[in-house]
């Protein structure tokens, strides 16, 4: 049914004052580091880069019209579809307009229950315009998130679910609070991100 | 403690590697960290031995590849490595004779260094006078300090040490003097479990002080069964294995339905060798 073609991560901008949040500028350049053997994801410092901390939705919104706007222009009856010849023979015509679908961890669908965190509004569109792609979670049920809520129930063929066979509970918390202890985080982040932790001194526990 | 107090420690992993994952690597930080942070150990070696093929394990493929692709993960690790003898071995080795065979080795190096020193530092009539000065019981002020033998340790995970109860799998005289003698560091999610494993048996009960359990507080499933499946089914395995041990396997095209035929029907070596000699 999909075909993927690409994947963005998009840093939250520092505004979101989140806790333990370094600088936006490290967080692009070690996402930057880690996707160097991607050919496929790429990092899109655009959000970080904001004046002030913006909803998802307008992210959403606006890769999906830098989508637009990257996509050949073609002229002619055929205009803006793609075609292609199926094993058969029978020709295949697929709209040529990417879609661009949310990826995350399954304890988001949960943060949508979080009074003031989100706007109906903005959880309607994301589910109802784009789409979400949600990875298993240790500790989260995601078909219960959805079937406790009406929006998500409504749209649940566009939110689908990923069941990762590798169960991997590394976050970002645990890499935080390892480099305080001055543990060993290597084999779980890349060693060219590693590198550049150590070089610019973060997450020592001396900030935060 | 100073360092020169420290009992220095190798790590010794066996195992199939079948293939080499990033779940394997992280044993050896997580054990590491652990021991140097008793305060009472210093790590100063990895090792990583993978099995050879006499072992007759279903899906094992061929030693030849399986070392590569731990040398190349361990490529950019500054202190674990791969040794090979085992693998080189016609027939299986049970896992306290490499213990065995590694620590053979530490005392041979550490013996050449010895008899050095002397020849070095005491020649002609100093050696006379540091003789004499030996009858007084002056020896440790003359002779350079000679560091105690670093000791091999099996590294291990869980599923090893639980493997001890299976039925003819091991010689309990090789589980008493592989905790006896050496020492484990078990890296395991269900510390609980470990312990009640331990608790229930009088050899490892026995050597308790001996089995370093570490706790893996993330839980990291990254078990080589997993990535063999994964690879048949076509799924990508990227940020599973390293970059280098990934490319391997693809240029290769190591892991098929075909290669996990392999060894069936075939009897493990272990099972093998301690059911004949039961039975003998």
């Amino acid at each position: 049914m999909y075909k993927v073609i690409g994947g963005i991560i998009s840093p939250v901008n520092d505004n979101y004052r989140k806790k333990d949040l370094v600088a936006a500028h490290h967080r692009v350049a070690m996402a930057r580091l880690a996707l160097q053997t991607s050919d496929w994801i790429q990092v899109d410092p655009w959000e970080s880069e904001q004046a002030q901390w913006m909803e998802t939705v307008k992210v959403l919104r606006h890769h999906h019209s830098e989508l637009l706007r990257s996509l050949p222009q073609t002229e002619g009856p055929d205009h803006g579809r793609a075609h292609s010849l199926a094993p058969t023979g029978s020709a295949l015509v697929f709209p040529a307009v990417p879609e661009l679908k949310l990826l995350c961890g399954a304890d988001i669908l949960k943060t949508f229950q979080t009074p003031n965190l989100w706007k109906e509004a903005h959880i309607q569109e994301i589910v109802e315009k784009f789409g979400m792609v949600c990875v298993s979670r240790t500790g989260h049920n995601p078909k219960e998130y959805i079937s406790g809520s009406a929006i998500l129930q409504r749209y649940q063929h566009n939110i689908h679910l990923v069941r990762e066979p590798v169960q991997n509970e590394l976050s970002s918390t645990y890499i935080r609070r390892a480099l305080c202890q001055g543990q060993s985080v290597k084999y779980l982040l890349p060693d060219a991100v590693i590198t550049y932790i150590k070089e610019h001194n973060l997450y020592t526990g001396d900030s935060s | 403690m100073e360092n020169s107090e420290k009992t220095e420690v190798v790590l010794l992993a066996c195992g199939s590697f079948n293939p080499i994952t990033n779940m394997h690597l992280r044993l050896f930080e997580l054990a590491k960290d652990y021991m140097n942070g008793t305060g009472k150990y210093r790590v100063i070696k990895g090792v990583i031995s993978p099995v050879g093929d006499a072992y007759k394990k279903k899906g094992l493929i061929s030693a030849h590849h399986r070392v590569i692709m731990a040398e190349l993960a361990t490529k950019n690790s500054e202190w674990v490595e791969v040794d090979t003898w085992e693998s080189l071995q016609k027939d299986w080795v049970e896992t306290l004779k490499v213990l065995r065979h590694h620590q053979e080795k530490l005392e041979a190096s550490s013996c050449d260094h010895q008899q050095d020193s002397p020849r070095l530092e005491r020649p002609g009539r100093k050696r006379k006078w540091a003789e004499q000065r030996q009858d007084f019981g002056q020896k440790e002020l003359l002779e350079p300090k000679t560091k105690d033998v670093p000791k091999v340790k099996l590294l291990c995970g869980a599923d090893l040490l639980e493997s001890f109860g299976v039925p003819n799998l091991w010689k309990s005289e090789d589980i008493t003097r592989i905790v006896g003698d050496y020492g484990l560091i078990c890296i395991t999610r269900a510390g609980n479990d470990a312990e009640k494993f331990i608790y229930e048996s009088d050899a490892l009960w026995k050597h308790r002080n001996n089995i370093h359990l570490v706790n893996e507080w993330i839980t990291n499933d990254i078990s080589s069964t997993k990535i063999r499946r994964a690879l048949r089914r076509g799924q990508s395995i990227r940020y599973l294995v390293p970059d280098l041990v990934r490319e391997y396997i693809e240029k290769h095209d190591l892991y098929s339905p075909e290669s996990e035929e392999r060894n069936v029907g075939v009897v493990l070596a272990p099972l093998q060798k301690n059911t004949a000699e039961a039975n003998s």
